[in-house]
């Protein structure tokens, strides 16, 4: 069981980072993972073209919540530009998992609400 | 009543592997059955002995071939005990048997300000179709409301049933539920006042003795691959006056009987709704099916169904943390969808597959019963002939399990 539910990740699924929503977010978007009924909103506040404050709302199995949460702990602060760079292996890392690829777009839902925000972009990350 | 299971087991060869070393304990046969053997060798049979285009080629393995897939057709009809094998029509599954209705009945009998009366317990595949047809004619869709034991609230049915209803389109047996539906009474209103009742049996088929003729419903569908058989194959049930007046599905080989540049004719029933070269081994693999459910016996399935759904009821009332959704086990077929507090469905899924066991997490295709339960998804065991009271106490044992670990 510890190979696909890490301490790390319980532990972010428990106490998430960044839950919640922004008063007057410059960007949110919301999306659905069709599969399981999943959704997810990401509000930002950008600076400078740098993420000053993220928050996101999510409904969804333990490893979405945790991917979740771990990307908005890593973006704060970031350019856009950087985070048009992200990946889906960065969110992978972050968790430490395998999975296969129904599960892999619990973990993506959340990389594709923040690039479809950003950027329009629609196309589950690779 | 349970049946001898391990005898049964042995049929099936994909029950005999391992997940990760731990026996393969497969409890998601709402969403689709596994194989026995003689399925599996009676198509291999077909390909390697018989295999040809049906209906056109005047040589000996087409003439073979054409007579194996209507042999299916005989044997369906048979099964369901239909007045004519004209009135069986095969399509893709329920799905495309369901949209078949919606456009070649559909289009012609349903108008702007009519009504189409369905329950809050479809499928997406008898829900999404007629609100496609609703948006395209100006329809409406009513829904007969369940209750909070997950069955069908009649009471209101007199006044639901309107000057505008052109059509009662209802699941046999809820995919989620389980709930077997009073759908002789529905259908008794309903042709009170003129109107044709279409039932999804997909979940009622492979666990029910269904006799259309007894029901008197106008249509009928359901899907191969739910009943031991080959996906890719299913049909549609319509009363041979019925199919008569509705308009061809698709247009193209086999479905005509003359063809000119600017009009053709069609083909006789029931080839007037089969365009195209049909899936001809799934017929024939469909018929193993029925044949090897007929030696086991479908009131014998359905009561070894029903004994493994109250043993999981009975076990999951002990379990504090469990809640689970539907009638009580006599109202009900093998299926129970449930919640642990706390943990997603499919957190608990993953976990259960750990030991082997595979069920279902998700909204099972009826979003809109799951929002009115206030659920975003549940998870759900589904028994066939094959599972094992044995199989059952891994699930509860699995289940403590997952709980101890996410409440850690």
């Amino acid at each position: 069981m510890d190979t696909l539910y890490r301490e790390e990740i319980l532990e972010h699924y428990k106490y998430p980072r960044n839950k919640g929503t922004l008063e007057k977010p410059d960007i949110t978007y919301k999306d659905f993972n069709p599969l399981c009924g999943d959704e997810c909103q990401i509000d930002l506040h950008v600076k400078d073209n740098r993420v000053d404050e993220v928050k996101f709302m999510a409904k969804g199995c333990a490893i979405s919540q945790a991917a979740t949460s771990m990307l908005t702990e890593m973006i704060e602060g970031k350019s856009l530009e950087e985070i048009k760079q992200l990946s889906k292996k960065d969110i992978l890392d972050v968790l430490g998992i395998e999975l296969g690829p129904v599960r892999l777009k619990c973990a993506l839902l959340c990389l594709k609400v923040l690039k479809g925000g950003i950027y329009g972009i629609k196309e589950w990350p690779t | 009543m349970l049946l001898e299971a391990q005898k049964i087991r042995a049929d099936f060869p994909i029950l005999k592997r391992q997940i990760g070393g731990k026996p393969l304990v497969y409890l998601d046969n709402a969403a689709s059955s596994q194989k026995p053997q003689s399925v599996l060798l009676t198509m291999n049979a077909f390909y390697q002995v018989s295999y040809a285009n049906i209906h056109r080629g005047v040589y000996t393995i087409a003439e073979e071939a054409t007579e194996l897939y209507e042999k299916a057709r005989e044997t369906v009809a048979n099964f369901l005990n239909t007045k004519t094998h004209r009135e069986i029509i095969f399509t893709r599954g329920t799905t495309e048997a369901i949209n078949l209705v919606r456009f070649s009945w559909g289009r012609k009998n349903v108008q702007s300000g009519d009504e189409i009366l369905l329950t809050e317990m479809e499928h997406h595949s008898n829900l999404v179709p007629w609100q496609l047809l609703a948006q395209e004619k100006g329809a409406k869709l009513k829904f007969i409301p369940f209750d909070s034991q997950g069955k069908l609230v009649l009471d209101q049915l007199d006044s639901l049933l309107t000057d505008k209803t052109k059509l009662v389109a209802m699941n046999f047996v809820s995919n989620t539920f389980g709930t077997i539906n009073p759908v002789e009474k529905v259908i008794a209103k309903a042709h009170a006042k003129g109107i044709p009742v279409l039932l999804d049996a997909a979940q009622a088929v492979p666990h029910l003795t269904v006799d259309v003729q007894k029901l008197d419903c106008d249509f009928l569908a359901f899907s191969s691959h739910k009943m031991l058989g080959p996906t890719g194959i299913g049909v549609l049930y319509a009363k041979e006056k019925i199919l008569e007046a509705m308009d061809p599905f698709l247009g193209g080989g086999e479905m005509i009987k003359e063809v000119h540049w600017d009009h053709s004719t069609w083909n006789d029933l029931p080839g007037k709704f089969e365009a195209g070269t049909q899936s001809i081994a799934e017929a024939v693999g469909l018929k193993a099916a029925i044949d090897y459910l007929k030696t086991i016996g479908l009131e014998k399935i359905h009561d070894h169904e029903q004994a493994l759904a109250r043993y999981t009821m009975e076990q999951f009332s002990e379990m504090k943390e469990l809640t689970f959704y539907g009638p009580p086990p006599k109202d009900r077929c093998g299926l129970v969808a449930f919640n642990l507090q706390g943990i997603h469905p499919h957190d608990v899924a993953a976990v259960l597959d750990r030991s082997g066991i595979c069920v279902r997490a998700g909204h099972h295709c009826t979003q809109p019963l799951h929002r009115k339960l206030g659920l975003e998804a549940s998870v759900r065991a589904s028994y066939y002939l094959y599972n094992t009271k044995e199989e059952v106490d891994l699930l509860i044992d699995a289940l403590k399990e997952t709980t101890r670990f996410f409440k850690k």
